[in-house]
């Protein structure tokens, strides 16, 4: 057994990976499906959702497939009454918190897990007030499950602008600039890949959202055409979603070789940017 | 590396004042208005002196205004969103101008204080006009109600209290960790080395660190924090890692309701902190410790701080020590208000400047811990033993207490007890002894909180309990970090139950889904119960939520912080046993 590979089983399944290797991918290649809220392929793991806890032989609580790194010997189980219990009730209270009716994948999860947040009499929940500072995108901190994913694609793993924040503590956490000044008075540059990451729709473009008020966002209706950003030489894939031949709202892959899936503010608004040109400029010249 | 943007908001001129005599900086360099060059994110150096800067803001205005906070986060090229994230994590640090100017009154409100009176007393200093905030477990129980005064616009805060006496220190059961406590002086280095001080240094110096490092280890000596953990094994981790750069970090955060016995060591003994610090350097090869001392521990930070200076003076302390036997430096870091800052990792985001929010563990702090260095994590209670370990030997260490427990240990006796107090005790103690020493008869006792908030519920039949780790084990409960707490049989165990609840709900750092939510919603049930008792459905929904946070939390906070509600029902604290 080299120093680079460690072997485990897991469900009774043995695999040999790299050192390194998280829970996560290891299952991922024997093809058992572990579910992720605050994962993605392209950040840094927050390991704050734990809805990806998995039992490992020997360890007193359950484990986060998503950051932690395979050891050597290890005994995994991922379908054990014990995880399914610890799934159902993260499900359960995020919500029983926050609206998830825009995010399919966890109302999915809700059902397969049989979460039932109505267990749940007079609960605290934020309030329903979307900030509707600019006319690119719309922040609507009651549907956020507070994944950390938008904080750290405008930090460290992808911008680099720090416009946002987790503040304060507890229930009342939340993702905030300095003082919640609005963010065209923030260091925000308007890259949207905030909403890149935001696996809940509590970050979305104004388009989406007037066509959502308006009871007119068809997502069946709606194409992704696939081009290359004209604006500068990098090269970033972009993926236009129009509906009716307008865009309504533009991504990168999450796997794409040169953009990770983050763009900057002409890539991700360019095309309103031609529009409506109503923000501040990015940066003081 | 990036630039920074920050805001408009500008600082008065005695806001710049502070932070310019804080940050010894090189100019800062505009690009323009707005945007500072080549702001270095995680700027190490500098950065941990956030907290710090935070204070110093906080105390001069009572509050940290926009100007004052833009003005440090870009002295420290921390971005303006962080810092004020940092800021508002914490309870001590305002970030709104607040009404008037006199001084924030914090009572506790916490279960010994609630029996002796805190609701009432708080009402007293409102209908006085003060400015009255209820706060968690303010470190002194054995005087309760306690209260904490935060003046503003002078440094720094100053702390009294509704029955300020003199400490209520018990040696009658045993007397080693608390012989200085009253027969020294705790603002004089000269009193404390005629004591006998320093002795201990001095022999592990000649001993040398293999030698220490085996006492500590054979005498089985394990942390006083909470988690019981072998401190032997920590430092020879440590020891062995051959990096520039490793700490010793004393944790004296001590926020855990019912638990006040580092403030009384700091306050009576603050010597033994720092020689036995000292000795964990030296014995480990770090240069540097940092004594982390709750926010709210004012009276105890001005004895360190004056302890440590004189410490320097005497040569005891800095580079070259004692004609250059050893070099260690301590710094000394206050913690604002946040009860998880105790927790190890958490504590160490809170001092580099970052959100004290725990790490994920792995990678443990002997491996990667305070600035991502090889870090030892101690608990004042658990240094102040390696002083009798290197001065008595293994066998005069385990002459006192069980085989799996040697040595004594601190409990803080306090709620409806005839003397409240901190007691000294070997290992083994029955709990009835102890409570007959703090002269409350057994027959008044409904139940007993061993361990804290994050402890369980003992009932009557329990009170032989040994007090060990391995006796407390048996009867599932944690002896934790030492806090006692009795209730007569006329206590409110549903408002005392609630109101554990209401701690972790307001003292949860809010990064994990089932320590956020969960701490929230097992409140919320708790108040929904009424005086018949919790119904099948209340229990039900508990008993998911303490299985939640127990197995998938991050920390300790979170696993924890359904062990007194679930002792409580199980104990038929709240209606009839279950089952
Ligand atoms: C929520 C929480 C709060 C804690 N608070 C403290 C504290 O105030 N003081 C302390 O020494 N340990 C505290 N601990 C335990 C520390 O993480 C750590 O185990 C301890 O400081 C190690 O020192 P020891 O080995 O000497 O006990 C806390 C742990 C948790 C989970
Ligand atoms: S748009 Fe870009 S800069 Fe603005 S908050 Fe989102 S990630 Fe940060
Ligand atoms: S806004 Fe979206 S991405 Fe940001 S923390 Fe909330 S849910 Fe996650
Ligand atoms: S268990 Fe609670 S305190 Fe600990 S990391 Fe999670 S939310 Fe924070
Ligand atoms: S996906 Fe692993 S903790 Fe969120
Ligand atoms: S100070 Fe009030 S309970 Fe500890």
């Amino acid at each position: 057994m080299s120093n680079d590979h460690v072997s485990l089983v897991i469900n009774e399944q043995p695999v040999t990976v790299g050192a390194g290797t998280t829970i996560l991918e290891a299952a991922q290649s024997l093809g058992i499906a572990i579910p992720t809220l605050c994962w993605a392929e392209n950040l840094t793991p927050a390991n704050v959702c734990r809805l990806c806890v998995v039992e490992a032989e020997g360890a007193r609580t359950l484990v986060p497939a998503c950051s932690r790194a395979c050891e050597d010997g290890a005994e995994i189980r991922t379908d054990t009454n014990r995880v399914a219990q610890s799934r159902r009730m993260v499900l359960e209270l995020l919500d029983s918190t926050n609206d998830l009716s825009q995010s399919p994948e966890l109302q999915t999860l809700i059902d397969e897990y049989g979460a039932d947040s109505s267990r749940y009499t007079d609960p605290a929940t934020p309030e329903p007030s979307p900030k509707i500072e600019d006319d690119l995108f719309i922040r609507a901190y009651d549907r956020c499950v507070l994944c950390y994913k938008c904080v750290e694609a405008c930090g460290e793993d992808a911008q680099f602008s720090f416009a946002i924040s987790i503040a304060d503590r507890g229930f009342d956490a939340r993702v905030s600039t300095e003082y919640d000044v609005p963010l065209p008075e923030s260091a925000c540059v308007y890259c949207g890949n905030c909403i890149g990451v935001c696996p809940t729709n509590a970050l979305q473009f104004k388009t989406e959202f007037d066509l959502r008020e308006a009871s007119d966002w068809r997502p069946e209706d709606q194409e992704v055409t696939e081009t290359i950003c004209s604006y500068c030489g990098v090269g970033c894939t972009l993926e236009l979603h129009t509906q009716d031949n307008q865009i309504v709202k533009v991504t990168s892959p999450a796997d794409h070789s040169v953009t990770s899936g983050h763009l900057c503010v002409k890539g991700r608004f360019g095309w309103e940017y031609l529009q409506a040109p109503v923000y501040r400029p990015p940066s003081d010249p | 590396m990036p630039d920074l943007k920050f805001s408009n908001a500008e600082p008065d001129e005695s806001e710049r004042l502070l932070i310019d005599a804080l940050v010894d900086n090189p100019p800062i360099i505009r690009h323009s208005e707005r945007v500072v060059h080549g702001g270095v994110r995680r700027a190490k150096d500098v950065r941990h002196l956030l907290l710090p800067g935070l204070h110093l803001l906080n105390n001069s205005k009572g509050w940290i205004s926009p100007g004052g906070l833009n003005y440090l986060a870009e002295s420290l090229r921390v971005p303006p969103a962080e810092a004020f994230g940092v800021a508002s994590f914490y309870d001590l640090f305002e970030l709104e101008e607040p009404e008037g100017d006199g001084p924030r009154h914090h009572v506790c409100v916490d279960p010994s204080c609630a029996i002796a009176g805190a609701s009432s007393y708080a009402e007293h200093l409102r209908s006085q006009g003060h400015s009255v905030h209820e706060s968690p477990c303010l470190g002194q129980c054995e005087r309760g109600p306690a209260l904490f005064v935060q003046a503003r616009g002078s440094a720094p805060i100053d702390m009294s209290s509704g029955a300020n006496e003199e400490p209520q220190f018990d040696t009658t059961l045993s007397n080693k960790l608390l012989q200085r406590f009253g027969n020294v002086d705790p603002t004089s280095l000269e009193s404390y080395r005629e004591s006998g001080g320093y002795q201990a240094l001095d022999r592990a110096l000649s001993l040398g660190s293999d030698e220490v490092l085996k006492l500590v280890t054979d005498a089985g000596l394990t942390g006083r924090g909470g988690a019981a953990f072998p401190t032997g094994i920590k430092w020879r981790a440590v020891a062995e890692h051959h990096g520039p750069q490793k700490y010793v970090v004393a944790n004296a955060d001590e926020s855990e309701p019912g638990t006040f016995k580092d403030r009384m060591i700091l306050e009576n003994d603050p010597f033994a902190l720092i020689e036995a610090m000292t000795i964990a350097g030296v014995s480990t090869g770090c240069f540097k410790g940092w004594i982390y001392v709750r926010g709210e521990y004012t009276t105890a930070a001005e004895l360190l701080t004056s302890a440590i200076e004189q410490a320097y003076d005497a040569g005891l302390l800095g580079e070259h020590a004692q004609n250059d036997s050893y070099s260690f430096d301590i710094e000394l870091r206050q913690g604002a208000g946040a009860y998880i800052c105790g927790e190890e990792t958490a504590l160490f985001n809170s001092i580099e400047g970052f959100r004290g929010e725990p790490r994920s563990k792995p990678p443990f702090p002997t491996d990667s811990g305070l600035f991502g260095c090889p870090t030892i994590v101690n608990n004042p209670e658990t240094l102040l033993n390696v002083l009798e370990i290197v001065l008595h030997g293994v066998e005069g260490f385990r002459a006192a207490g069980t085989r799996e427990s040697p040595g004594t240990k601190l409990f803080c006796v306090s709620g409806d007890v005839g003397r409240p107090g901190l007691y000294e005790a070997e290992f083994g103690v029955p709990l009835r002894v102890l409570l007959a020493a703090a002269d409350t008869p057994s027959s008044e006792i409904r139940a007993v909180l061993l361990g804290g908030a994050a402890g369980s519920f003992l009932g009557p039949d329990q009170l032989d309990v040994p007090l060990s780790f391995e006796g407390a084990a048996a009867s599932d409960a944690t002896l934790g970090s030492g806090a006692v707490m009795a209730f007569s049989k006329d206590a409110d165990f549903l408002g005392i139950v609630s109101q554990l609840a209401k701690f972790f709900r307001d003292e949860s750092c809010g990064q994990c889904v089932p320590c956020r939510i969960g701490t929230t919603r097992q409140h919320e049930v708790l108040l929904q119960i009424d005086s018949t008792g919790p119904n099948s459905k209340q229990r039900n929904l508990l008993a998911d939520l303490s299985l939640v946070m127990g197995d998938a939390s991050i920390c300790g906070l979170g696993h924890t912080a359904a062990s007194a509600v679930q002792s409580a029902l199980r104990e038929g604290l709240l209606g009839e046993p279950y089952e």
